[in-house]
């Protein structure tokens, strides 16, 4: 194994053991985004009588809400952990070894991938067992991985930057409802061309999130519907992109080692 | 060529004052140096220079060899640091920490193992090896810290304040560790205190730091003899006579700064005066409480230095109090 990948393997190891062993912070982000799925899909389920609406029931429409929020719990957690390496000194310790920046950003996400693969498979049967179907068959579940792994990178990485500019927990949690309106100012709730009003509709068209949900819902209620997967993966790469760039350029700030 | 080379090294802050004004120092292989100094004198800062966490504004350091700056990869391999506070994870175990670090070292397998095994024996943690960190004792993390510093064969040892809140039964026995390194493998080793007794402990030598800038250095013994005399310290049984104990005394030294309710002299005889201050003091009707006579420390150096007194000093606020 060459030597990053041996980096990235020990520090990924490292990020899941430590999640793993803080109930309090992986509980939430499996239990609220079904406990919201249950809630929102008994109250909003009177929608599926709207014109419009696809053919399908209210629970399998919001059932991709749930891997958008696990998305953003990804943001915090490898956000968050980093930010108190930074504030203990941790990272110090790391950088006295021959530890590479790429190592230290990549196995952090490592840690986030993993998880969102597990909060993934949670969602997905906390749907079979309310009734969902995946329209998209078992390739789908296999894309609908796929995208989770590439969302979680992406937030993953936003909330690594975070951490590195600002070396504090708290500025990482401040992104958490930041990305929560955003999600709000989504399609979850209604397709776009059924949100009635015109700013709401206007933000939806604009808000990122939106081609993420849609992408997650088509694969299981639609099927293969290619251009909104290709605009869906399109827009989780830019923003992997974006947060890549980000964590490098504040590693060089935070990293000032010789 | 020493250890460590130090010329002319500085660190400035944005927006404040150079933590490291332009310092020189030499360590010899195998040797102790006490970097004695107050909280926010500037020893943190060093030692993340020395250590390439953090480039220097100016001057120029080896360690190792190495030149801080342009070779801080090797440097790194050559060096072991405990830096402030133990930073450890506490979600993970004693054992975790010496995989995670000693594999980003380049150890592995069976070489790891035994390596880690033995130096969780030699600090006594071998029983608490496989016990997550969040229940170790201040004492056990400061342990661990130092075995992980020395996980990778270091020939030089970087120590910030290893000791600071420990016990003293633990504070013992990190200094024997630390000694037995210097000694037996011939590590030579930075230590960073606030504690004169430390440095005065282990020491082969100290310098003395000071708003950013070495005051003195010397081996603990010499220093001590740059102040020269003994002094006395004498609380009055009635601290409203405080003022009078302090004129009866002035005749016979130098006046030292003060804890409250009592009057020190730097003593301008000796140890012989004493008699004569105690028959002043009678002559007066001024109750003695306590006399202490006190051979000169690495206080008095500091003191003598600075013109405050390190114990107690405190963080920068407090000295500009003083």
């Amino acid at each position: 194994m060459s030597t990053l990948a041996l980096q990235v393997r020990v520090i990924s190891e490292r990020s899941v053991r430590r999640t793993l062993r803080q109930p309090a912070a992986i509980i939430p982000a499996i239990v609220f985004p079904i406990m919201l799925l249950f809630v929102s899909s008994g109250g909003l389920h009177a929608a599926e009588n709207l014109p419009g609406f696809p053919n399908v029931s209210y629970f399998d429409f919001a059932l991709a809400v749930t891997f958008m929020q696990g998305a953003i719990f990804a943001t915090g957690g490898a956000g968050t952990d980093l930010a108190t390496d930074i504030d203990t000194g941790f990272l110090n310790r790391l950088a006295l070894t021959p530890m590479s920046g790429a190592a230290l950003v990549i196995g952090q996400l490592g840690g986030a991938i993993v998880l969102g693969v597990f909060q993934a498979t949670c969602y997905l049967a906390a749907g079979f067992i309310g009734g969902a179907t995946i329209a998209s068959g078992i390739g789908g579940v296999l894309v609908l991985y796929l995208l989770v792994i590439l969302m979680a990178v992406g937030f993953g990485a936003l909330g690594v930057a975070a951490a590195l500019r600002t070396g504090n927990g708290e500025a990482v949690q401040g992104l958490f409802p930041v990305l929560f309106v955003l999600l709000f100012l989504s399609t979850i709730n209604l397709p776009l061309a059924l949100i009635p009003i015109t700013w709401f509709r206007w933000v939806a068209t604009v808000n990122p999130i939106t081609y993420l949900v849609n992408a997650v819902r088509s694969l299981i209620i639609t099927g293969w519907d290619w251009p909104t997967l290709a605009v869906g993966f399109g827009v989780a790469l830019a923003i992997a992109a974006l947060g890549t760039v980000l964590s490098a350029a504040a590693l060089r700030g935070r990293l000032q080692r010789t | 060529m020493g250890a460590i080379e130090v010329r002319g090294l500085v660190r400035e802050f944005k927006k404040g004052p150079r933590a490291v004004d332009g310092i020189d120092l030499t360590v010899a292989e195998g040797e102790i140096y006490g970097f004695l100094g107050p909280n926010g004198a500037g020893k943190s800062t060093t030692v993340l220079m020395l250590t390439t966490l953090l480039p220097p504004t100016a001057g120029t350091a080896t360690v190792a060899g190495f030149d801080i700056v342009k070779q801080g990869a090797e440097v790194r391999g050559a060096i072991g640091a405990a830096l402030q506070e133990a930073a450890l994870d506490k979600f993970l175990t004693g054992r975790e920490h010496i995989k995670l670090q000693g594999s980003l070292h380049g150890m592995k397998g069976v070489d790891l193992k035994r390596r880690g095994d033995d130096l969780l024996e030699r600090v006594g943690l071998t029983d608490a090896a496989d016990r997550k960190v969040g229940g170790y004792s201040g004492g056990m993390k400061r342990r661990l810290d130092l075995a992980l510093a020395l996980l990778h064969n270091p020939r030089v040892l970087f120590l910030d304040e290893p000791t600071t809140g420990l016990d003293p039964q633990s504070r013992t026995a990190l200094w024997d560790e630390v000694a037995r390194l210097a000694r037996e493998d011939g590590v030579t080793v930075f230590l960073t205190t606030q504690y004169l007794e430390e440095a005065d402990a282990l020491a082969n030598r100290v310098g003395i730091i000071d708003h950013g800038k070495i005051v003195i250095e010397g081996t603990p013994d010499e220093l001590k003899a740059s102040v020269g005399r003994s002094s006395v310290e004498i609380e009055p049984h009635d601290i409203a006579r405080l003022a009078d104990l302090e004129r009866t005394l002035a005749p016979f030294g130098t006046p030292l700064a003060m804890r409250g309710g009592s009057a020190s002299i730097r003593l301008n005889e000796g140890v012989g005066d004493v008699a004569a201050i105690v028959r002043a003091l009678d002559a007066e009707g001024i109750g003695i409480h306590q006399l202490r006579l006190r051979e000169p420390t690495l206080d008095d150096v500091f003191l003598e230095q600075t013109g405050r007194s390190l114990e107690g000093s405190g963080d920068n606020e407090d000295d500009a109090e003083q």
